[in-house]
């Protein structure tokens, strides 16, 4: 079954999403926040009438608008490998995926484009009361534009709310509510969503602490401070909330991301967390059987934390990686061979149906297979189970070793997890050191602290990169939780050409992104605009 | 109320809503049409200057417009999204990269310390327009011409050339829907720099290039409709749903919906009339005719591949597997709380024409862009 694979085909057409969908979120996250910034900026520019904070808002949002562009030159890119790439996923979630974006479209986009030309173009042409309401309107868009596209990534994390068709072979949608307001949409959101506000944050504080450093626009930097550290404190106390219950929603919904995220290989009861680790041995995901043990070079563990963290309860169970595979009878764990098994009789159950229907649709085989896919039982514990039937085997021992293929990259998931944890606490600690200083009038002769606010920036990107590789990565081998492996999704097409779309989209993503940075240092080393040069806008 | 009516009529619905956004992009295509012509129309680097901040106010809407249509095939025409964009690999492909360019190089290219330099991007602005707007025509004619493709009874998509989207570009028809809207898109971009500069030294330019640009327009846009009128289409047996070639299938369309025959001709009048009132009078109000009249014209094509049991995405490899709005689209579900989210439509449409309004009180001129106090590209 698994020999039928062209690996080297569903790798590169992995590698280019990732690619593509890393490069869209360098730009997304920082518009997202910063727009809220500017709101809030012109905001206080409107009520005081204070010139200053018009120029303040004039500065941060022309580095929006450079991130911006680029931010919808690459999500485009994602729009449509879905379909280029990902042909038979796209049939499979269409009915469910295609909805959100398409009301993304309608509701969200517009809404930007249009108001983002009168933040650019207006300043001089509508009142400022209009103005102000543009601004707020495009930070409102972006915001909408994040929901809806993270409600469909909910989906493929979680599906609810849908059905099976054996007659369209596709999930359909039969409560939209559920796929909008289920447990993993409402925390994707909120988690993605502020971790844009901190990333935002640390870029404000960041740039102007090196106004700060090279004593420059005093009043503009510490000004651009007070706002960012205050938006970026609350967040990151929403984001640390929102990480917490995506925690306890995974460990339910994802329990394989989960034991993946700390390395946990034996399921145990009052489970520690590990604060810090370095893995022992590569590739661990490959090398996984019966007897393998997690190993650390060196770690660092809180006693009882992940079982407190995952149910709220210290001497709770949690479910290590072997247990999810080869079953837990204690705790009630049906073990991936069975799993598979049941999943492959829901694919032959498929099979039966389409040869029914074509030797007779109005027999009496077709009925009772047309109702067998509607039977709540069948659904529950089997059809649940269709995506692990891609990997049955005839011989026990192979489907065996098959199942222990089924986990993601163990020590990508691990140290992803855990850089975004702890780089998620130092930002919390920054945050709240700037916002002290800054109020006390401080700040600017602790250069050190300047220079380390500086060197956050990246700091921010690394973090976030970090948490979509545990929501990505983590959830291998599936693009659609226990219904569709990602090896299926893909697009039957030479491997060669997708290597050559990769290599381009890499060459022309370096140029870009080359030309981002320097424009952007540019900009910034230009500096907000001089009351008395009309020329430096 | 959407949820009584049949999945037939959701899936015209949503035919009509894929129609217009489908017309609605190829007007705002004049953006793309005059990406191809300030590089030769502006003789100096202020007027070129003045040009692409002339459509620099407007690309983010044809932008979203390409966005929100492909995001609307996909929600309510899956199997066209999947076996379409898996397929003809390398013309979306190469589509696609057209898009990205554009975006940037607006953003970009007066920005100092930009990398590539100002003549790179508006390169990049250019191969946007020419490229993005020739294969975005090629494409919608093989929804009269046909695709190599095949459709499993699991819905799987194959494409059967090994070419992936290239052997497209081999079709005479599809060639000649394209170039037609290639000049389209640049007679329209003439038409919008008319009534949008407030440059007299250019108007003369513009007018010259107009005849240039209408003549073969109008001589490969009638080639393809020619053709189209006494072609056979694939048709659809409503009773089996199976799929049969049908002789002036799509000339028939036109008779037996005379709604869109009018719809076409009024179209296509407008369309020509604009272009004849500013080629022969100094009005900067064409755009105001022949804009809409491509949108009736682009929007009654789109209905006829549709529409009247037509299979509006065949398949010349396997006759059967052609997608046809009933074969390919979305559930009653879906396309039910799609619907209601589309009665935003109009609301956005009057936010937007608001927004404009207040943006465009005045034209543009070379002091706007020396003023100081505004964005520019």
């Amino acid at each position: 079954m698994l020999e039928n694979i062209d690996f080297t085909l569903v790798d590169w057409s992995r590698g280019q999403f990732a690619l593509t969908a890393m490069f869209h979120w360098v730009f997304v996250p920082l518009t997202l926040g910063l727009a809220y910034m500017l709101a809030f900026m012109e905001t206080i520019y409107y009520k005081t009438g204070d010139e200053e904070w018009k120029r303040i808002t004039k500065f941060w949002m022309k580095l929006f608008g450079i991130n911006f562009a680029i931010g919808v030159a690459t999500g485009i890119i994602l729009e449509f490998e879905f379909g280029t790439n990902w042909s038979n996923y796209s049939w499979f979630v269409g009915d469910i995926f295609g909805a959100p974006l398409a009301i993304e479209g309608i509701m969200a986009f517009f809404l930007e484009s249009t108001f983002i030309a009168i933040m650019f173009f207006g300043w001089d042409k509508v009142s400022k009361r209009f103005h102000l309401t543009a601004t707020w309107l495009t930070a409102i868009g972006a915001s909408l534009s994040a929901v809806w596209i993270l409600v469909a990534n909910a989906w493929m994390q979680n599906p609810v709310g849908t059905m099976f068709n054996p007659e369209t072979v596709r999930n359909e949608m039969v409560n939209f509510w559920a796929i909008l307001f289920s447990e993993t949409a409402v925390n994707k959101f909120l988690h993605t969503i502020t971790s844009g506000f901190v990333l935002a944050g640390l870029f404000v504080i960041g740039v102007s602490s090196w106004f700060l450093i090279k004593k420059r626009e005093q009043l503009f930097a510490k000004r651009s401070i007070v706002i960012a550290s205050v938006f970026g404190l609350i967040s990151t106390l929403f984001l640390i909330g929102t990480g917490d219950s995506s925690a306890k929603e995974i460990v339910k919904t994802q329990p394989m991301k989960f034991a993946a995220m700390e390395a946990l290989y034996e399921g145990r009861t009052n489970a520690p967390l590990v604060a810090f680790g370095v893995l022992k041995g590569k590739d661990l995901h490959k090398h996984l059987d019966v007897d393998s043990h997690a190993e650390f070079w060196l770690k660092v563990e809180i006693p009882s934390m992940l079982s407190f963290l995952a149910y709220g309860d210290p001497n709770s169970y949690v479910a290590g990686i072997k247990d999810l595979i080869m079953g837990n009878e204690e705790h009630g764990i049906m073990p991936y061979r069975e799993k598979i098994r049941r999943g492959y009789e829901a694919q032959q159950m498929l099979s039966a149906y389409k040869e029914a229907q074509k030797a007779d649709p109005n027999g009496e085989e077709f009925q009772l297979l047309q109702a067998k896919f509607r039977d709540q039982d069948f659904i529950d514990n089997y059809f649940r189970y269709f995506g692990y039937g891609s990997f049955y085997d005839p011989d026990p021992v192979q489907l065996e070793k098959n199942a222990f293929k089924m986990v993601p990259p163990i020590s990508l998931t691990f140290y992803a997890f855990h850089i975004m944890v702890i780089l998620g606490g130092y930002f919390l600690v920054l945050f709240a050191v700037f916002l002290f200083l800054v109020m006390r009038n401080q700040l600017h002769t602790k250069t050190w602290l300047l220079w380390t606010a500086v060197w956050s920036i990246p700091l921010a990107y690394v973090a976030s990169q970090s948490g979509w590789i545990v929501a990505e990565v983590g959830r291998q081998p599936w693009v659609v939780q226990d219904l569709m492996p990602t090896m299926t999704a893909v697009t039957h097409i030479d491997a060669k050409a997708v290597m050559i779309t990769s290599f381009l989209f890499a060459a022309i993503f370096v140029i870009l992104f080359i030309a981002k940075i320097k424009i952007m240092v540019t900009q910034i080393k230009i500096g907000p605009k001089k009351k008395e040069d009309p020329n430096n806008v | 109320m959407f949820e009584t009516l049949s999945h037939l009529a959701l899936q015209q619905y949503w035919w009509m809503i894929v129609s217009i956004l489908g017309a609605a992009l190829v007007f705002l295509m004049f953006v793309q049409g005059g990406q191809t012509l300030f590089l030769s129309l502006g003789k100096t680097e202020v007027e070129r200057t003045l040009l692409i901040n002339t459509l620099g106010r407007k690309w983010e809407f044809t932008f979203t417009t390409l966005v929100v249509f492909g995001g609307a095939m996909f929600a309510s025409f899956p199997l066209f999204y999947s076996t379409s964009f898996g397929g003809a690999y390398w013309v979306w492909m190469m589509i696609l990269f057209a898009f990205i360019i554009q975006a940037v190089s607006y953003e970009f290219r007066s920005r100092p310390g930009n990398f590539l330099g100002a003549r790179t991007y508006e390169v990049f602005l250019f191969i946007n327009g020419a490229v993005g707007t020739f294969l975005l025509g090629v494409v919608v004619a093989t929804f009269f011409t046909g695709s190599p493709f095949s459709i499993n009874e699991y819905n799987q998509s194959r494409w059967e050339a090994s070419s992936r989207g290239l052997e497209l570009l081999l079709n005479p028809h599809n060639l000649s829907l394209g170039l037609a809207v290639l000049f389209l898109a640049r007679t329209l971009g003439l038409l919008y720099f008319k009534n949008s500069v407030d440059e007299p030294a250019l108007e003369q330019r513009i007018t010259k290039s107009l005849w240039q640009n209408a003549i073969p327009f109008v001589v490969f846009f009638l080639t393809f409709v020619i053709w189209l009128m006494f072609s056979e289409g694939y048709a659809i047996n409503p009773e089996t749903g199976e799929i049969f070639m049908q002789a002036n299938k799509y000339f028939l369309n036109f008779i037996e919906m005379p709604v869109v025959l009018i719809l076409f001709l009024i179209g296509v009048v407008l369309v020509l009339y604009g272009i004849g009132l500013s080629l022969l009078t100094p009005t900067s109000n064409g755009i105001w005719f022949t804009g809409p009249g491509v949108i009736l014209t682009v929007f009654a094509l789109f209905l006829v591949a549709g529409f009247n049991n037509t299979a509006f995405y065949p398949s010349s490899y396997d006759i059967q597997s052609s997608i046809t709005i009933m074969n390919g689209s979305s559930s009653h579900f879906t396309l039910t709380a799609m619907s209601y989210v589309s009665l935003m439509v109009p609301f956005v449409i009057a936010y937007i024409w608001y927004a404009w309004r207040a943006i465009n009180k005045q034209k543009i001129s070379k002091e706007e862009l020396t003023s100081g106090d505004s964005h520019i590209y």
